[in-house]
């Protein structure tokens, strides 16, 4: 008897479950679906309302895109090298700052490792002050050093690599090469890099994503049109007079920002959600 | 490692550990340490722009910060900051943990749970100043949004979004909402199934309810994750700034209520008012310093136990 009411009671629940979950998936995707469809629709169809349905101007509104006064293909090429070379650096050289905790014994190791993490939580946006100051005096305003080098001090990405280190790797393995003649350098980028290549994959997605989108510092930092990234090309986009503007071709730009973001995510979103919750919380 | 040969080999690896070190330091002290302290430096001077004329650097001690506390506009900004964090974080932590309860429940066996969590983790990851450029889009005046509703029939004229203050703010909570409960989801998850599953069928076995088991036994050791989770989430909501950035123009239109605390600075790092950009970094630095803080211990004990 009481079986037969507690599975009544589960399948409620779990009829209850997918009904709220449905509701949230399309609470996700419908912004996304109407940007698809009205990225496809031309000007005038835009301004008589919406339709469910998308319409045949999708390459026109993309061929005005790549021809509007805003250089949004240059601004996505702009968007690619920074955060590509952003994530390259960071993951390198982060891997390097957690082999450097965990495989020596130094002095300032202990400091090392407990001052990281004590700043990891520091915003960027507490010190852009003297960062923009920094940035001017060294002449480095509409350059991509300032927003692509300071990627290789990133205390999260650190962290999140040393944990996987410490479950991964085994010193016995680096004593073998050391015994094998291997220099200390050469162990860290034969031996060491590949062992690590699953966490660092995750790593250099998110590294990638965060900067593909960062906003705050590239808006203070590039100046020349040609060398802007396209978050900041957005920004403008939303600051200039509207009403003059194709609306196709508006969605468009947006689609463009935000879709390749969302394919690449759709391809790799396996590594990426199991991911997620490794770097999250100390274990 | 007996004899003393082999641990002065030691010790010259051990070098190595400095070496590799260096990347991290010079990056750090010279794009972030440097700037830290310049930044609390010019807390301490007048430093700005009247109209074409530069007015200091003078060193004028504490007066950036009396006058920073004592105007209006950082209590105002704060408040802002903090209506729109709670109008985001509260339904967040709410679906969140129910949404994780559910995935984590052996009971259940829901179906295509990873599809549901690739969907929800998904807006996380979008550029949040084209995901506001699309929902100022489809939320204008005459935008998709007033055009369903109106062709629904529930509305007669268009809803201006942008001129209500209720609106204004709960569009950038919900877009907060939107792309964060996916992630909260996901690290709760994490938390949930490290709870030891032999507490669940011993308290199924004594007959507890779904309800009491998630009340009396999840919840509670839960909380040291939860309590990241919301200190994490406040130290990024007193960073907000993209999306109302980006749905306003900067403005913190209607009349500065969705204006917060970082879109403050902007305005202070644009117009080159260095002396009260910097006094309001400090401020924030403390405030974000003090939260990690209570990160930091969380974490440590969490690793110790």
């Amino acid at each position: 008897m009481k079986k037969t009411k507690s599975t009544v009671g589960v399948q409620g629940r779990r009829i209850v479950s997918y009904i709220v979950l449905i509701l949230l998936s399309f609470l996700c995707l419908v912004w996304f679906y109407i940007l698809f469809i009205n990225a496809t629709r031309s000007h005038a169809e835009l301004s008589r309302g919406f339709t469910p349905l998308p319409s045949h101007y999708a390459v026109k509104n993309f061929v005005k895109m790549l021809h509007s006064t805003q250089p949004i293909a240059r601004g996505m090429l702009n968007s690619l090298i920074v955060a590509g070379l952003s994530a390259l650096l960071c993951t390198y050289f982060s891997t390097m700052t957690a082999y450097a905790i965990h495989a020596y014994r130094f002095r300032f190791r202990k400091f090392a490792y407990t001052f990281i993490l004590a700043v990891m939580m520091i915003p960027t946006q507490v010190t852009a002050l003297g960062f923009i100051r920094l940035v001017t005096r060294m002449k480095l305003i509409n350059n991509y050093i300032p927003l692509i080098f300071p990627a290789i001090a990133a205390p999260a990405t650190f962290f999140y690599l040393k944990q996987y280190m410490d479950s991964v790797l085994s010193l016995s393995l680096v004593e073998a090469a050391r015994i094998d003649g291997a220099g200390e350098f050469h162990i860290f980028n034969a031996i060491v890099l590949p062992l690590m290549r699953p966490a660092v994959a995750v790593q250099a997605i998110f590294t990638f994503v965060a900067n593909w989108n960062n906003y705050f510092i590239p808006s203070l930092i590039l100046k020349n049109e040609k060398m802007k990234t396209l978050p900041v090309l957005i920004a403008e986009l939303r600051g200039a007079d509207f009403l003059k503007f194709d609306m196709g071709v508006v969605y468009m730009t947006i689609a463009f920002s935000i879709f390749p973001v969302i394919i690449v995510y759709l391809l790799l979103s396996k590594n990426i959600v199991g991911g997620i919750a490794l770097g999250g919380v100390k274990e | 490692m007996a004899n003393g040969g082999k641990s002065s080999k030691v010790v010259r690896y051990n070098r190595w550990g400095y070496y590799f070190l260096i990347p991290f330091t010079a990056a750090y002290v010279i794009f972030q340490l440097i700037p830290l302290i310049d930044t609390v430096t010019q807390s301490f001077f007048e430093n700005y722009r009247s109209g074409l004329k530069q007015i200091g650097p003078n060193f004028i001690g504490l007066a950036n910060y009396v006058k920073i506390l004592s105007s209006g506009d950082l209590w105002q900004y704060a408040k802002n900051t903090m209506i729109i964090w709670l109008i985001g974080f509260i339904p967040q932590i709410i679906i969140s943990l129910l949404l994780a309860a559910w995935f984590t429940d052996p009971s259940l066996r829901l179906k295509g749970q990873r599809f549901f969590k690739t969907v929800i983790y998904l807006p996380n990851l979008i550029m949040a100043s084209a995901f506001a450029m699309l929902f100022f889009t489809l939320f204008s005046d005459n935008g998709p949004v007033n055009s369903i509703l109106m062709q629904l029939g529930l509305i007669s004229t268009p809803y201006k979004f942008f001129s209500h203050v209720a609106a204004s703010r709960c569009l950038v909570g919900f877009m907060n909402f939107l792309m964060w409960f996916g992630n909260t989801t996901i690290l709760l998850m994490a938390g949930m199934l490290g709870i030891d599953q032999s507490l669940f069928e011993a308290a199924e076995v004594d007959g507890a309810t779904p309800n009491q088991i998630f009340f009396r036994i999840t919840l509670p050791l839960l909380r040291p994750i939860l309590v990241y989770v919301i200190i994490t989430s406040l130290i990024g909501g007193l960073q907000m700034f993209d999306v109302p950035q980006i749905l306003t123009d900067g403005t913190g239109d209607p009349a500065r209520t969705t204006m917060t605390m970082i879109m403050w600075l902007n305005k202070h790092l644009y117009s080159k008012n260095y002396g009260m950009a910097g006094a309001l970094s400090v401020l924030l630095f403390i405030i974000t310093g003090v939260l990690s803080l209570i990160v930091f211990r969380l974490t440590k004990t969490d690793t110790d136990r």
